[in-house]
């Protein structure tokens, strides 16, 4: 397998954690709301089972996520790509049922199907309407079994199959005409979108979906070290999953990844001196991820083992020049003011001047 | 028990409902409250039922300049201090203020120093240290929730207080002594709290006392001897004070200004203070009603909402209550649909919070504080915090009369009214002011009453003296015009001496050109207020004269940046003249301008901006000016000057090259002409002139250039040497379609 879903890898955080879990834990839930704000940020289980941190950041926004869902309000993770809204809708759907699978991929095809229920056309034909002949979405399912759906990219879905959340979510049921029937969710039955702010507009929610929602806005990491932090842990993880040999930890590489990233996305040198242009590229912690894994494997397979300068550069390059023509000025700029001048850079300045 | 020490967090309302409680379980015949001494006697005030918190009381100077050292006593409706005082109000009881006297403290150097860190809120420092965020929940938890239901009403009451004055004397014996001035300080007011103590301990069998907590452990039993304070407190500087009450606001609170803790939640803590039930749904309610008034649709739905996940916020976190920090949660996540803007909406209205203080008509103020008081009454202009925008019809005695008393209040550095300039346009006899009365007002007319006892014969005495100090002309002509719209006619002479005086010392004649505009401004104004200004007549044409004497002088030999100053000196006073409207001033400012315009040593730049101003007025006909501009766009004169004419006569309006085709083709030619070396040179004049034109004058001039082209084909530009023909033929279509040229 290449990647284990969330339940599975933390399966023993999750055990650890229930096992001493003596809060109350609302109906359908696998944790109590205390516990699942620990399994996301990081803590110790009662046996004294180590909890690693699965998101970085502000505990409130955790909390008030948990919150809202153990309120029975359905939450609206918001943020720019690469904020980790995915990320922390997957591990509170694991924490909180246990199951993180009931997902539907928000697409401008997804259709009414995907979120409702389609048939079995064969039996269809063959039986007439039956129960047999009915196939559930996700959002069906996670009702009749009273766990929590995941929709991704919600504004991105065509604005009348996004209206079709609007009776799960108000009336709890999901009537099937078709059966003379309805199914009725669960305890324990909820759901968790995300959605882009830079797609913002692409299909708006509608108000009444909209006051369905608690929102809560993800932030792009607001300092330095908390930035690296979070680059190094998940390069950590990526490393174990794809099996690369065991790299000696390059702090120094990942902080110089995170401050190009972060001074060109914020427009500004960490020092504050500088401004600077900034590209069109969002320049998310998620890239910044991606851009050190990749040069793990080029140090790994085509290096001496350990990661340098040369391994990031091309990443780096690859990532902030998204734009041909705008964002090549842009890097060129930020290299020759910035990078140039920077002590203990010359290596990267040569090196990305040549990627 | 005797006495009760009320040890409380200052603006805490925990406290403030604890000392309420404890001031009815234990009755006591004088309560004494931590505060000037000076102020004993405006405590039956605070039972007025006109008074309304937030208020302070203020204590100032009697003599000299009070600005610098009025000291503030904030109290909110909820502070502990105020209950305090509100109570014994009711009860008949006596209240004396016990601290170190406002007198001692404004004769110190400095200004009233601050408690700083854990001294100023050590409530605050023990909630935080028990891992509470807000200060107030730690005392409604750990405080009052542990005396509850005791059974015996005054133990209950009394039990936090008790509680309170154990902590401090363990917070006093860990927290490292302050530093010299601050030890002192802090020894002097807690030596003449004793006194105080000590006093009405002798005459009373039962005394309270409403201080910080950080006080309680000094005056806890057993006292040092009386002797050993007396001696701290003896041969102290003093100077003469004055106390009043004044309004205050909610957001001067939030500033932290004044003595005791800065709160950075007033309205939050008005609102705990207030709602006795259901403070969380009737805070959210208020919330939903600030963003609906702004235009967002907040349903009850969301309120409902808002409400339960503030309780789940609070579950979660192992707390009996929501705080603030869980409504402002609830309230970004469900009202606000994570938008920070509207969040921080609700942080002003309600959070920090609108409310303005008020006190009764009798509180003593300053004789010109009643004086606009009065005023403010009879022109029917309450003082409102906030801003709004009043136009007033000059015409009208009452909004004459307005005007007069804005300006005024204006002249005394009381700006409630800021004059709106932008609607100036719609007729001299209108005036629009944006009004915005502000609790500080109280201080600054203070300081005004040294001038004089009504606003009028301070603002008077003001001018005059600024009159006297000012140091340049351009600032004795500010006060002219001043003290015309705030009609002061007693203080005009001075200025207008004033004003004489420095202009004929004044050598320079820019000073005299800067001073010219607002004297004939006020020239025009003079006549709608019906002022009679021949005083200011004779002195501006005196003005006037002298800018003629000096200005043939002063144009000659400029670089560039002294021209544009002057080219905008100029331009000010042509449109001075114009507004003073008399035909022999102007006919002798025309002459000057003829005078200056031909003179070839006046620089490229106001040479150009004279010749425009000419044809403008009609001295110059179209014939004449463009003799003239092609008289300078010839290959003799230097580019740079040519540039620089070119932008003193074409800058602010492009119509004349719009409709003035030969001008057009006299710039086109000489443009065309340039040289490669000198174009460059020359572009960044001419950019600056005509970026200056609305885009669509852009587009006539070019569209017109377009067509001039195509009559005589360019011909201006020679065609260098050396072209590959066949390969200039392959670029030639898309350079054509460029330029807007038919293949």
């Amino acid at each position: 397998m290449q990647r284990r879903h969330a339940e599975d890898e933390y399966a023993h955080e999750l055990a650890a954690l229930a096992a001493g879990d003596d809060r109350i834990r609302p109906p359908g839930w696998k944790l109590s709301p205390a516990a699942v704000v620990t399994y996301l940020l990081g803590g110790q289980a009662a046996d004294g089972t180590p909890v690693t941190p699965k998101y970085i950041g502000s505990r409130r926004l955790i909390e008030v996520a948990v919150a809202t869902l153990a309120t029975d309000r359905a939450l609206l993770l918001l943020g720019v790509p690469g904020t980790a809204k995915t990320w922390v809708s997957e591990h509170l759907s694991a924490a909180i049922s246990g199951d993180s699978t009931l997902l539907v991929q928000g697409t401008a095809g997804t259709p009414e199907e995907a979120i409702r229920y389609g048939w079995n056309y064969a039996r269809l034909l063959a039986d007439g309407p039956s129960a047999a002949a009915l196939v559930e979405s996700p959002v069906l399912r996670a009702m009749s079994e009273g766990r929590i759906a995941r929709v991704e990219e919600l504004t991105r879905l065509p604005s009348d199959v996004q209206d079709s959340l609007i009776t799960m979510l108000s009336e709890r049921t999901l009537p099937i005409p078709e059966l003379a029937g309805e199914v009725q969710a669960r305890k324990g039955f909820n759901l968790i979108a995300t959605a882009n702010d830079r797609d913002r507009g692409v299909n708006e929610l509608s108000s009444a979906l909209r006051r369905r929602f608690n929102t809560v806005v993800l932030p792009v990491p607001a300092g330095m070290d908390e930035e690296v932090d979070i680059v190094a842990r998940r390069v950590a993880e990526l490393g174990r999953a794809l099996e690369l040999p065991e790299v000696p930890p390059a702090v120094d590489e990942i902080r110089r990844v995170v401050t190009i990233f972060r001074e060109l996305r914020n427009g500004l040198t960490e020092d504050g001196r500088t401004k600077l242009k900034s590209p069109s590229g969002t320049l998310s912690t998620a890239e910044a991820i991606s851009v050190v894994t990749n040069g793990l494997a080029l140090a790994t397979h085509f290096g001496d083992g350990k990661l340098r300068a040369v391994d990031v550069a091309a990443g780096i390059v690859g990532s902030v020049v998204r734009d041909p023509v705008s964002d090549q000025v842009v890097w060129r700029e930020y290299l020759e003011t910035v990078v140039r001048e920077r002590d203990g850079w010359r290596d990267f300045y040569r090196a990305a001047r040549e990627a | 028990m005797n006495p009760v020490l009320l040890g409380v967090r200052h603006h805490g309302p925990g406290s403030a409902r604890a000392v309420r409680r404890a001031l009815s379980a234990y009755q006591p015949e004088v309560v004494l409250v931590e505060g000037p001494p000076e102020a004993d006697p405006l405590v039956p005030l605070a039972g007025d039922e006109d008074m309304r918190a937030p208020v302070a009381l203020l204590a100032y100077p009697a003599a000299g300049d009070p600005r610098r050292q009025a000291a503030f006593w904030p109290f909110a409706e909820f502070s502990p201090e105020w209950q305090a005082l509100r109570w014994a109000a009711a009860h008949a009881v006596p209240v004396r203020f016990v601290d170190l006297p406002a007198a001692v403290q404004l004769a110190a150097e400095d200004a009233p120093r601050q408690e700083s860190g854990v001294r100023s809120d050590p409530v605050g420092a023990l909630a935080t240290a028990a891992g509470y965020d807000d200060p107030e929940r730690w005392w409604e938890d750990v405080v009052e929730h542990r005396f509850e239901g005791s059974g015996d009403d005054l133990a209950a009451a009394l039990g936090p207080f008790a509680a309170i004055g154990e902590a401090m004397a363990e917070v006093r014996a860990h927290t490292p002594a302050p530093s010299g001035a601050e030890a002192v300080e802090e020894q002097r007011r807690e030596a003449a709290m004793r006194v105080g103590l000590r006093a009405a301990l002798r005459e009373f069998d039962r005394v309270a006392v409403v201080c910080g907590a950080w006080h309680v452990p000094a005056l806890t039993a057993p006292l040092p001897t009386a002797a050993a304070d007396a001696a701290t407190l003896r041969g102290l500087p003093k100077v003469k004070v004055a106390t009043t009450w004044v309004p205050w606001t909610h957001a001067r609170l939030a500033a932290g200004q004044g003595y005791g803790a800065g709160v950075r939640s007033p309205g939050w803590y008005h609102h705990l203070f207030v709602t006795p039930r259901d403070a969380v749904a009737r805070w959210l309610v208020r919330a939903a009603a600030v963003l609906r008034r702004d235009g967002v649709p907040v349903s009850s739905a969301h309120v409902i909402e808002a409400t339960r996940l503030a309780d789940a916020l609070a579950t979660m976190r192992g707390r009996p209550v929501p705080g603030l920090v869980e409504v402002t949660d609830a309230a970004l996540a469900v009202l606000c649909e994570g938008d920070p803007l509207r969040l921080e909406l609700i942080e002003r209205r309600l959070v920090v919070g609108e409310r303005l203080g008020r006190v009764p008509q009798r509180t003593p103020g300053v004789p010109i504080a009643r004086d606009v008081a009065a005023a403010q009454r009879r022109l029917r202009l309450p003082p409102q915090p906030l801003p709004r925008e009043l136009d007033l019809d000059l015409r009208r005695e009452i909004d004459l009369e307005r005007s007069r008393l804005l300006h005024r209040l204006g002249v005394l550095g009381v700006n409630w009214g800021v004059a709106l300039a932008h609607r100036r346009g719609r007729g001299t006899f209108w005036e629009s002011w944006r009004l915005a009365w502000q609790p500080e007002f109280a201080v600054d007319l203070v300081a005004a009453s040294a001038y004089g006892t009504t606003v009028r014969d301070a603002a008077t005495a003001r001018v005059g003296e600024q009159a006297a100090t000012a140091a340049s002309l351009a600032e004795v002509t500010a006060l002219v015009e001043r003290c015309l719209l705030a009609e002061l006619p007693e203080s005009l002479p001075t200025v207008l001496r004033a004003l004489d005086e420095r202009m004929a010392l004044d050598h320079d004649v820019a000073h005299l050109m800067d001073a010219l505009p607002a004297l004939a401004r006020t020239l025009r104004y003079g006549d709608v207020r019906r002022t009679d200004l021949p005083a200011l007549r004779h002195v501006t044409d005196g003005l006037i004269t002298r800018i003629w004497a000096g200005l043939p002088a002063a144009v000659g030999g400029l670089d560039d940046a002294a021209a544009a100053g002057m080219r905008d000196r100029i331009d000010a006073v042509h449109a001075a003249v114009a507004l003073l409207d008399q035909p022999d001033l102007t006919a002798r400012w025309h002459d000057t301008l003829a005078g200056l315009s031909t003179r070839d040593d006046v620089h490229g730049l106001l040479a150009g901006r004279l010749n425009r101003l000419m044809l403008d007025v009609g001295l110059l006909d179209v014939d004449r000016a463009r003799d003239r501009m092609s008289l300078i766009l010839t290959t003799g004169v230097p580019v740079a000057r040519a540039a620089a004419w070119i932008e003193g006569f074409l800058t602010g309006d492009g119509l004349l090259l719009v409709h003035d085709e030969r001008l057009l083709r006299l710039v086109d030619g000489w443009l065309t002409g340039i040289p490669p070396d000198a174009f460059v040179e020359a572009l960044p004049l001419l950019r600056r002139t005509f970026s200056e034109y609305p885009a669509p004058q852009r587009r006539q001039i070019g569209e017109r250039a377009v067509r001039l082209g195509g009559r005589d084909d360019g011909g201006a530009v020679a065609a260098p040497p050396d072209i590959d023909e066949e390969r200039a033929d392959l670029v030639q279509p898309t350079v054509r379609a460029l330029l807007g040229r038919r293949a």
